[in-house]
């Protein structure tokens, strides 16, 4: 690599279903508050990303450039990346490479999601996923996708439902010491979520994380400067992505190669030969119960099948032998899509730096892995924080 | 090594926003603006998708070849997504397929609930490559009866209904003994 | 430091309309044909993909989702910008340079003839609650006040107002061209002059679509649109598809290809309040000035041999040329007067017809661009072919009602 990069800052709005800011109102918050965890000032930035997913959701065209002053990018180079769902891990990867490179020394991501604008709901945006000869006459509903991901997942490997419940359990318990939680619940049981309200067979009220509104930020920095704004730095260990076919009807769901792909990938420049013994905690794309489980196969953290026992077997606890989600992920803090980079990333960061006081994990970690997921079940975007 | 700095201040230091109900709009506690934008596309399909529609409208599932890669892909595309090539040679494949995948939904496209649930899934067609296949609907098996692995045959529109969309086949039922 | 080669370019035909051929089988043409350029095997040989697209251009909520097959993306690193395709160029440099990409590919396309609101669509990109107003009636839901209302109440009744006419948010430009009219002392006979000349070089261009052979007369005589803009000041759109294969210095030369480098790239943004921007195009004087710096140019009139700007409409190529360093305020229409922007002037500017004569791409104006560039810089230009070209700059606007804007500088090894 070119440059080392180190993560000096991050910030995170409350999750909400609707927030009363406007999106270019919640990007300030969320850039405001990780330039003063940083130090830094405006003059101090170089480059700024934006990821932010469907312009539908807010209800605007090129809604990077709507939302750009509010992201300090007014006068600045200023540039949006999007991978759907994966937007979360890719914007803070696309400002990897803009300080790798060497072209920027201070580079500036926010991740900022409206989706409560969106009438009569965000689902209702969800329909211009799907392609639009083979899926859009039969109106499909977006949760489809995924009961039906969740169905081949539990089918081939005769996976119990309350083993996938336990994950909404244990992220909306771990929300609980999270400031900015939408759905923390330090008395939820499984039996809640058995006997929450059907949606789609498998897929349960409490199974999925809400659509909420939220802004995250991060401030990357190259080695070079480093030390002007910290001396104990965290650093981007490894960065992966990786994008599966747009036929999703072509593969068997019931294993996420490409999140494989792009975990050996940041693996590969992180120096990691045996993720289960270095990596110390993970956060994985949790915007579905199971989704948590077939994260955790997919970035080599446990064999094909294994996650529900390990999760049954308490080892995915915050003080566990591998933590996942300290953060509470999304179905605890909420998914506002792009912005969940502050679950995924930003607590990375704080997990890593000692910062993350009541969600601390109590074990001292030093590697972290956070992953996000996207487009139409296709898309991975993953990286890798070391102290 | 011990933790390190003042473990009681937890990050994010505050949780900024300010949080509005759905009953703060309509009690106009706060205000909103309204746009619905004017969005219409027509969009060219091209030869595959083409073709695939037009065999939908005669009754038949088209599916095409790669035999670089040797698949046999339904549904049709003109390149071939693993070689990079041309696909070549188009083949009709029978309406028959497994259950690859399905749910019981409540939900309609807007998220709204519904009392009779939609049976959906994935049809792996027999004749294309394993996983291969379309969504749609099924019908004629209640929610208690339906099964991954389920063999299940296509029930098309009569002739004169069909116009060329994946519509044409009104949904996949049981294939019983005998058919 | 490794410099960045483009050692692969192909596209489409560039037509008014392409019923022919879906999006997928349009950008897999221009890939296909940038990949045989370079000589490789995309399955084997590019380790990173991007797309420069804007979901509402596609009519998808997650456009992303379809590219990958057919840009031979499949299981590898692939994701979109969204920008122009010079965006897309710069993140490629950007990879490469961080050591983990040898070869990235860059596509960006218009499938324009498939938008049959392209009004609305670029309306819908205004700010929705202090520019949208201004530019149609703003419907309210009539479920406002209801204490009834829950998910299941019917949809508002929108639509059925008569009041219905948006204006077209072209008028933008209107204002824009008026302010730089003033403020210049530039005529609107000069900004005819950007049109006769950009699309009569399109005759030489045999992808462009607009090719016409027109007089100054016959624009100042064209219907005024957005007064002072008239309708033959205005670039109509284009379906089209651009494909650029970037490599390491390394990587090229291995391959044995002519090395055209990508010396510099920069991208600037100015504030979306369309009611407090300057209209003056700061967003092409940044974007130069970052892209210079790379590329270490501090003459460009001297150092750079042929421009392609951003001339969408006529007016900002001119404003354009100010912004970039190749003339004094108000004084880039005199340079088409006095011919020095022809294909044999001193500035060569828009030889390939410019969008005037190519037609409006959208996100793949920059790449069209570029596109031209490096064809020049190749001597693969035919009839319009610059002499000597060693140096050439493309530039582009991210269109109304942005103020971002990105500059590529090309050089021949």
């Amino acid at each position: 690599m070119k440059k080392d990069v180190a993560v000096i800052g991050g910030g995170m709005t409350i999750f909400r279903r609707r927030l009363k800011e406007t999106g270019k109102e919640l990007s300030f918050l969320a850039a405001k508050m990780a330039m003063e965890d940083a130090g830094i000032q405006k003059d101090d930035i170089d480059m700024i990303v934006m990821g932010t997913a469907p312009d539908a959701f807010d209800g605007i065209h090129m809604k990077g450039e709507n939302l750009l002053d509010g992201a300090a990018g007014a006068g600045k180079p200023y540039v949006r990346v999007f991978n759907g769902g994966g937007t979360g891990v890719f914007a803070p990867i696309a400002g990897w490479w803009h300080v790798a490179s060497g072209v920027a020394d201070v580079c500036l991501v926010v991740a900022e999601e409206k989706m409560g604008s969106c009438y009569p709901h965000p689902q209702t945006a969800f329909q211009h996923i799907w392609d639009p000869v083979l899926d859009r006459p039969l109106h499909p509903n977006l949760v489809w996708l995924f009961a039906m991901e969740m169905n081949r997942y539990m089918t081939v490997h005769g996976i119990k439902k309350e083993d996938i419940a336990r994950v909404a359990v244990k992220n909306k318990r771990n929300a609980v010491g999270h400031p900015c939680a939408q759905l923390a619940d330090p008395n939820i049981t499984v039996d809640d979520v058995l006997n929450s309200e059907m949606m789609a067979w498998p897929v349960q009220r409490l199974d999925i994380s809400p659509p909420s509104d939220g802004a995250a930020a991060l401030l990357f920095c190259s080695e070079d400067v480093v030390r002007q704004y910290t001396d104990d730095p965290v650093w981007v260990g490894g960065v992966g992505w990786n994008i599966d076919s747009t036929m999703w009807t072509n593969r068997d769901l019931y294993f996420p190669r490409y999140v494989a792909h792009a975990a050996k990938m940041a693996y590969k420049m992180a120096g990691i030969v045996n993720p289960r013994k270095e990596i110390d905690f993970a956060e994985p794309y949790d915007p579905f119960d199971y989704k948590e489980l077939h994260h955790m196969e997919g970035l080599l953290l446990c064999d094909k099948g294994e996650a529900p026992i390990l999760t049954r077997e308490g080892v995915t606890q915050r003080d566990g032998d591998m933590p996942i989600c300290p953060s509470g992920g999304l179905l605890g803090v909420g998914n506002p899509i792009a912005a969940t980079m502050g679950q995924k990333v930003c607590e990375l960061y704080w997990q890593l730096a000692g910062k993350a006081g009541k969600r601390q994990i109590p074990t001292n970690p030093r590697v972290g892995v956070g992953q996000a997921w996207g487009d139409i079940m296709q898309m991975a975007t993953v990286m890798v924080l070391k102290r | 090594m011990e933790q390190k700095k003042d473990e009681k201040v937890t990050y994010p230091k505050y949780a900024p926003g300010t949080h509005v109900s759905t009953s703060d709009i309509y009690q106009k506690n706060i205000t909103y603006s309204w746009w619905e934008p004017e969005v219409q596309y027509a969009w060219s399909l091209g030869p595959a998708y083409s073709r695939f529609l037009e065999g939908l409208k005669e009754g038949k599932i088209l599916g095409i070849h790669c035999h670089k890669c040797k698949r046999v892909i339904v549904p049709p595309r003109s390149f071939c997504e693993y070689c990079y090539g041309p696909t070549d040679g188009w083949i009709e494949l029978p309406d028959t397929g497994i259950i690859e995948t399905y749910s019981v939904s409540y939900l309609d496209p807007d998220a709204n609930r519904i009392e009779e649930p939609i049976l959906i899934g994935v049809i792996d067609i027999d004749g294309a490559d394993e996983h291969h296949g379309f969504m749609h609907y099924f019908g004629e098996m209640s929610k208690d009866e339906i099964k991954i692995g389920m063999k299940v045959k296509a029930v098309w529109k009569p002739e004169d209904e069909r116009e060329g969309s994946i519509t044409d086949i009104k949904y996949f039922k049981p294939l019983r003994g005998g058919e | 430091m490794t410099r960045v080669c483009v050692i692969g370019i192909g596209h489409t035909d560039f037509n008014s309309m392409t019923p022919g051929m879906g999006w997928k089988e349009f950008m897999y043409e221009a890939c296909n044909k940038a990949y045989m350029d370079a000589g490789i095997d995309p399955r084997r040989d590019i380790d990173s993909f991007i797309t420069c697209a804007e979901d509402y251009w596609e009519g998808f909520s997650i456009f992303d989702e379809f590219v990958p097959d057919q840009i031979g993306a499949l299981l590898r690193p692939c994701c979109t910008v969204c920008g122009d395709g010079i965006y897309g160029l710069g993140n490629a440099y950007m990879q490469i340079q961080t050591g983990l990409m040898n070869v990235v590919s860059i596509e960006a396309h218009s499938k324009a003839s498939d938008l049959l609101t392209y009004g609305d669509i670029m309306l819908h990109a205004f700010d929705p609650i202090y520019d949208r107003p201004v530019s149609g009636p703003v419907q309210r839901p009539n479920y406002a006040g209801s204490p009834s209302y829950t998910e299941e109440s019917p949809k508002p009744l929108v639509g059925a107002s008569d009041e219905k006419e948006r204006i077209h948010p072209y008028f933008l430009a209107g204002l824009e061209m008026q302010h730089y009219l003033r403020k210049t002392k530039t005529t609107e006979e000069q900004c005819a002059m950007v049109a006769v000349q950009n699309k009569r070089n399109a005759f030489s261009n045999p992808y462009a679509d607009y090719e016409l052979n027109i007089s100054v007369d016959d624009v100042m005589k064209s219907e005024y649109c957005f007064s002072p803009l008239k309708n033959l000041d205005v670039s109509p759109t284009v379906d089209g598809a651009v494909c650029f294969v970037l490599a390491s210095e390394d990587f090229a030369r291995e391959i044995g290809a002519e090395p055209i480098y990508l010396s510099g790239f920069g991208w600037s943004s100015e504030t979306p309040w369309l009611s407090t921007r300057g209209m003056e195009a700061d967003y092409a004087k940044k974007a130069s000035k970052m892209a210079y710096k790379m590329a270490e140019i501090k003459q460009p009139t001297r150092q750079i041999d042929l421009v392609e700007v951003d001339d969408r409409f006529t007016y900002k190529q001119l404003q354009h040329l100010e912004a970039l360093g190749f003339a004094g305020e108000g004084q880039a229409g005199r340079l088409i007067e006095d011919g020095s922007l022809d294909i044999d002037g001193w500035l060569p500017t828009n030889p390939s017809g410019g969008s005037l004569g190519v037609g409006n791409c959208l996100e793949a104006t920059g790449l069209q661009k570029s596109l031209e560039i490096v064809t020049q810089l190749r001597g693969h230009a035919g009839k319009r072919q610059i002499a000597d070209a060693q140096t050439g700059l493309a530039q582009s606007w991210r269109g109304i009602p942005s103020g971002s804007g990105a500059v590529a500088i090309f050089t021949r090894g």
